[in-house]
């Protein structure tokens, strides 16, 4: 067993690392340039030929970065569905994705293409209105789609299940990059700042809740992490492992930015200081995608009910393609 | 592809979760032994004081030696296995699958052994290992003591140095197994002039030696599990001294390291047994809502104190150093331990207040959570790994 990054994991880590730092607004096709879009795509079809595990070092640092663009909507929640010459576009920095099946569909703003569900199958959205919402995360717009057609059949119903795990390991592991970013800004300053002749960091009112902020933020890792292999090796537990970990995750992150906030003084609080912003990011995941309190309502029924793993929930499949706002 | 992406940087070995070859024979091997010979009256014994006075877990820690899972990770010339940590780690597991009690030694093993293996002589290290695997020696420790808890460093138990023997005075406390232990490993202050960390002095002490008397501590479970000791005179050979005279303090930090090292999977282990009881116990009772979240909560908890410990432990296989994680898990353990012990009672309704002559399931529940209080306490408080994390993981200022 190794639960530890190859590395080569490590060396994209820090590649992503760099570029977000120089590049805080990168473009689709920029990420294409890096081979960031076809991370998990055959090498045949022009990906890397990796898996998830390689995507999931992406998407915490995208996190980290507070990344505004359709990463997530695409590689997450739509890759599965895509056949062979539509993840070649996607590799290529051809198109992006996003998939509508709730009410509220993310990264419209941003995505190309919109998938939607619809009967027993995912097919591609053609000429739907597009109206995109203002959100209290800015870097996170979601969208309503109107009208429309169904146009090319792109995979059965049955992957959604697929999907639903991806999108739940990858909130789950976004949710880290966001909440490690908070608590390194958190411990800096409670190493710089001083109140009463002593830096703050050395009260154990403000040191012990960074060490449990650490605590909930390592625990909520290990949990993506192991999501993240099962979602990869396409484990029989990855539905459950992906539910766990974006409700630990999410909390984790929301808990975490609480802390850093709170340990920042009134500085935390003003909109000129990042912190508002990963705050508010870490809500947007624990809203998007099943609470909490649903997701280990589903874990309960699996350890309770002696159903192998919960059930997979699969979204509410609409009568017609229609998606409203 | 451009310059700042580099292709090959997008080129991987996947990490593994699963068992290797050689993990996945071990784990096969050892599964099917447990099955063999594991006594039906050892199986999910409730712990506690009673089980140590058991000639069955002596009888079982011999098995356990003879089969050769003991001291799996000591090396091959001090009778151990010589084997990865790893195997320790699917050890512990297999244990807690079958709710097989561990070895008695297990001070001795995780503790007295590799710090005799690190600073003892020649003679020592054939003198002392090998009973320590068999079970035929018991061990304890005597570190802390009513002044010196916590703050370690204010120990005050006295070593003075006379012809061929310390001369050793004084009064230990929260020492399992010390009523039937055969050796301790003893912190005591050599230097009466000294204070905190300089000198001290770390001993082997027989505790069958005249003046060493042990008694009991009731606790609040109503058992004896921990014991005071108190040194009137015990006079120790030199040659029973481990480091330099001293020299204590870094001879007690390797102990510690190795109470905090190996310590992880086995309450993984522990927790895994205790929330597999906890569903257990809501399938037959049944559970509330909010309960079930609960529930459920406490095995996602579980999970990701495994998978934590998981990436503590490739980190030490692969540098030789456990990764920062390896530092929580204590801290987390404990306070589950005490979240589903509690959870359980409620799950039994009135039948909690029961005690253990009437209570359902032999009492195991108000034994383990009674119990469960002294978790955040024992090797290491809740409060004192705050500051561990905080000050040695995150890297703030001191706090005292």
């Amino acid at each position: 067993m190794d639960l530890t990054f190859t590395p080569e994991q490590e060396a994209l880590r820090e590649q992503a690392r760099h570029f977000l730092a120089a590049t805080p607004e990168p473009s689709w096709r920029e990420l294409a340039e890096l081979g960031w879009t076809g991370v998990s795509i055959a090498e045949e079809e022009g990906g890397a030929g990796l898996t998830f595990v390689e995507e999931a070092v992406l998407l915490e640092e995208l996190g980290r970065a507070l990344y505004h663009g359709p990463y997530f909507s695409t590689v997450a929640l739509t890759l599965p569905a895509l056949p062979p010459d539509l993840r070649a576009a996607v590799a290529a920095g051809e198109a992006s994705w996003t998939l509508a099946f709730g009410p509220l569909v993310p990264d419209l703003d941003t995505a190309e293409r919109v998938a939607t569900v619809g009967g027993d199958g995912i097919y591609e959205l053609e000429g739907a209105e597009r109206e995109v919402l203002a959100t209290t995360d800015e870097t996170r717009p979601l969208g309503v789609v109107r009208g429309g057609e169904p146009g090319r059949r792109l995979a059965d119903a049955t992957v959604l299940e697929e999907i639903r795990s991806r999108s739940h390991a990858a909130l789950a592991i976004e949710a880290c990059g966001v909440a490690g970013r908070a608590l390194e800004l958190a411990v800096e300053h409670a190493a710089t700042r001083e109140q009463f002749g002593r830096k703050i960091g050395a009260y154990q009112a403000v040191a012990h809740p960074l060490a449990d902020a650490y605590t909930r933020l390592e625990l909520a890792r290990s949990l993506a992490l192991w999501a993240a292999w099962c979602v990869a090796e396409r484990d029989p537990q990855a539905a459950l492992a992906a539910a766990a970990a974006k409700a630990t995750a999410a909390e984790a992150a929301v808990r975490v930015c609480e802390t850093a906030i709170q340990v920042h003084g009134g500085i935390g609080f003003t909109w000129e200081h990042v912190l508002h912003r990963l705050y508010k990011r870490a809500l947007w995941i624990e809203s998007f995608g099943g609470s909490g309190t649903r997701l280990r309502a589903e874990v309960a029924a699996a350890l309770l009910e002696g159903r192998a793993e919960p059930e997979v929930g699969v979204p509410p499949v609409p009568a017609t393609v229609e998606q409203g706002g | 592809m451009s310059d700042t992406g580099s292709a090959d940087a997008l080129a991987s070995f996947l990490m593994d979760l699963r068992d290797t070859p050689e993990e996945a024979a071990f784990r096969a091997e050892l599964r099917a032994w447990l099955e063999e010979h594991l006594p039906e009256e050892l199986r999910g014994h409730r712990g506690g004081a009673a089980r140590f006075d058991d000639p069955a877990l002596r009888a079982w820690s011999r098995a356990l030696y003879d089969a050769g899972y003991a001291g799996l990770t000591w090396p091959k010339e001090y009778g151990g296995a010589g084997a990865p940590y790893t195997f320790q780690a699917i050890f512990l597991e297999e244990l807690a699958r079958a709710e097989a009690p561990p070895h008695i030694g297990v001070i001795g093993i995780g503790m007295a052994g590799p710090t005799i293996m690190a600073h003892g002589t020649e003679e020592q290290k054939a003198r002392y290992l090998a009973p320590i695997l068999s079970a035929e020696e018991i061990w304890c420790q005597g570190f802390s003591e009513p002044g010196a808890g916590s703050d370690l460093a204010g120990v005050r138990t006295s070593a003075r140095l006379e012809d061929g023997y310390f001369l050793v005075n004084g009064q230990k406390v929260w020492s399992s197994f010390a009523h039937i232990a055969d050796w301790c490993i003893l912190l005591t202050r050599s230097d009466p002039s000294s204070t905190r960390h300089a000198g001290l002095t770390y001993l082997i002490v027989d505790m069958h030696a005249p003046g060493v008397e042990v008694r009991p501590l009731r606790q609040i479970t109503g058992e004896a599990e921990f014991n005071e000791i108190f040194f009137t005179d015990v006079r120790v050979p030199v040659e029973n001294l481990l480091g330099d005279v001293g020299g204590g303090w870094q001879v007690a930090m390797t102990t510690l390291l190795h109470e905090r090292g190996t310590l992880g999977f086995a309450l993984q282990a522990a927790l895994e047994v205790q929330v597999r009881k906890l569903v257990s116990l809501a399938r037959d009772r049944g559970a509330e809502p909010l309960q079930r979240d609960r529930i459920a909560r406490e095995w996602i908890e579980l999970q990701a104190l495994r998978y934590t410990n998981y990436r503590a432990l490739s980190q030490l296989v692969k540098t030789g150093i456990p990764g920062p994680e390896g530092s929580i898990s204590k801290l987390v353990w404990s306070e589950a331990n005490q979240r589903v012990t509690k959870l359980a009672l409620e799950l039994l309704g009135p039948d909690a207040a029961l005690g253990p002559e009437n209570a359902p399931y032999g009492g195991y529940w108000q034994h383990q959570q009674l119990r469960s209080r002294g978790n955040t306490i024992e090797a290491g408080t809740s409060e004192i790994l705050r500051n561990i994390v905080a000050e040695r993981v995150l890297g703030l200022p001191k706090s005292r």
